[in-house]
């Protein structure tokens, strides 16, 4: 065994002073893979975080959301719907939800305006908000500051900031403005007793399909939206970003694939010309095929570790801030969130085999043709 | 005499590979460990955080603010981030990240898939 290792560190020994022969063309190689290695991980672990917190803070979304719709636009609740699917078997809570948007043509922003549902411990009285964390940032707001919003009447109404919202959930609220429900009607004119939506907790979550059903018949301008809906509309969403930045990047992947295609199995005329020594002064073929796996390996596995190490570090340390702009668009708000890490073994392992792999075998193939050639031919260039 | 002894065996190319590979490798290994600290860390806030959804009922992510449509993307109009036509090109950025309904008629004939029980 001790052999053994002795002649693996060997071999080792000479693949490393066989890269540094061609350092620049190997650093090279090197930091392209790496970067390869990162951006792909970096887009994995990104959507992979952000698909469980989507699932986890969404969790408690409303079992079931009913919209008017008027000619195919989302229209307000009339005053005499909540009573109609109140009366439902299976509901258990009925709730009218008022929200909006506001747009503030000074920071050019919208903001989700709400009123909460009075009574709890978020509710805030008449003249008084609470804004989310980017509100507050961007407009320089802290608590008791005075902020002054033009209502739909075209009156300029001042509300105080009660409070600002967590920090923590700037991903759900970082443009959130919540007021009372008096100050919501009378701010965008809403007509007494209408709502945006209507929210219904059911009894048993199993017949929420059979529910659905029931609200379509009985109010048939109706668009009902289950909270699976909306779990799956994250979770496509995801699915699909991940997937369209996997393509945009599939374009430096080929491109990296040909180059390491190339170094790896074109063998340039030195490399040749290496190996025909080395079988000259008595190196079999196994070990010269071992010292390429070693060189594979070193690769492979130094841009895999590096890049993993750097896409963690720039995901959950540095808040992914490679790719804010992608997802910012053209938004004025934007939520400053930290994700929870959540690795996935057999994503990891997907990794692993999808960028490791290809490089250490790529290789030994063209290696190998070399190897069991006559040393006479192949330093003689006639491979 | 231990540093002296250090300093001889990564004199070897192949120690100071090995040295290097398992550096990074513990540093990849430490990600783990990190993550598991940070989920503890930030779990509290996670919680707080689905604990505010619940009671105002929100239903969005707070990702694309740039219109109403993006902004609450599971409540918007039926193909709203694709006005035109299913897969039509959209206007902002974000249209390029959000995929157009896989059938388009799906969502809306809920009554007519749906069983009425009793």
């Amino acid at each position: 065994m001790r052999i053994w290792i002795e002649k693996q560190k060997y071999l080792i020994d000479f693949t490393i002073s066989s890269l540094a022969r061609r350092k620049v063309k190997n650093v090279g190689l090197l930091c392209l893979y790496t970067l390869i290695v990162f951006l792909l991980a970096s887009v994995m672990l990104f959507t992979q975080a952000l698909r469980r917190e989507a699932a986890a803070s969404l969790a408690g979304a409303p079992d079931v959301i009913v919209q008017r719709m008027v000619a195919g636009r989302h229209d307000l609740i009339p005053p005499d719907y909540i009573g109609k699917l109140g009366g439902l078997r299976g509901v258990r809570k009925t709730e009218g939800r008022l929200w909006g948007y506001y747009y503030d043509p000074f920071l050019r922003a919208n903001y989700t305006v709400m009123a909460p549902p009075s009574g709890g411990e978020d509710g805030v009285s008449t003249g008084q908000v609470a804004v989310g964390q980017e509100v507050a940032r961007r407009i320089g707001l802290t608590r008791n500051a005075k902020i002054a919003l033009t209502a739909y009447s075209g009156e300029t109404v001042w509300f105080t900031v009660a409070k600002l919202l967590t920090r923590e959930s700037e991903l759900l609220t970082a443009d959130l403005v919540l007021m009372s429900e008096e100050d919501f009607r009378s701010f965008f004119g809403y007509p007494a007793g209408q709502y945006t939506d209507i929210a219904l907790t059911v009894t048993n979550p199993q017949e929420v399909h059979n529910l659905a059903g029931k609200i379509a018949n009985r109010l048939p301008d109706s668009r009902v939206i289950l909270r699976e809906e909306i779990l799956r509309t994250y979770e496509s969403i995801f699915n699909w970003r991940e997937g369209v930045v996997l393509m945009l990047l599939s374009g430096a992947v080929i491109a990296f694939a040909i180059f390491a295609l190339e170094k790896a199995s074109g063998l340039s005329s030195d490399e040749k010309r290496e190996i025909g020594i080395l079988k000259a002064i008595g190196w079999e073929t196994g070990d010269v095929i071992k010292m390429k796996f070693w060189e594979g390996c070193l690769i492979s596995l130094t841009a895999f570790l590096l890049g993993y190490t750097a896409a963690y570090l720039h995901v959950f340390r540095f808040a992914a801030a490679l790719f804010e702009p992608v997802l910012k668009g053209w938004s004025t708000l934007y939520p400053d969130f930290e994700l929870v890490p959540t690795l996935d073994g057999f994503e990891l392992a997907t990794l692993f085999f999808f960028t490791v792999f290809p490089y250490a075998l790529a290789t030994i193939v063209p290696i190998w043709r070399a190897a069991v050639t006559d040393p006479d031919s192949v330093m003689r260039g006639s491979l | 005499m231990t540093a002296v002894r250090l300093g001889s065996r990564l004199a070897r190319r192949s120690h100071r590979a090995l040295a290097f590979l398992t550096a990074i490798a513990g540093l990849f290994l430490l990600t783990f460990a990190d993550a598991a600290w940070l989920r503890n860390c930030r779990a509290p806030g996670a919680r707080a955080q689905a604990e505010l959804a619940k009671r105002l009922g929100l239903t969005d992510l707070c990702l694309f603010t740039e219109a109403r449509y993006t902004r609450h993307l599971s409540q918007a109009d039926w193909h709203s981030a694709f006005q035109d036509h299913p897969g039509a090109l959209e206007h902002f950025p974000s249209g390029s990240l959000v995929p157009p309904p896989a059938i388009p008629l799906h969502h809306a004939n809920l009554d007519r898939k749906t069983k009425i029980s009793d």
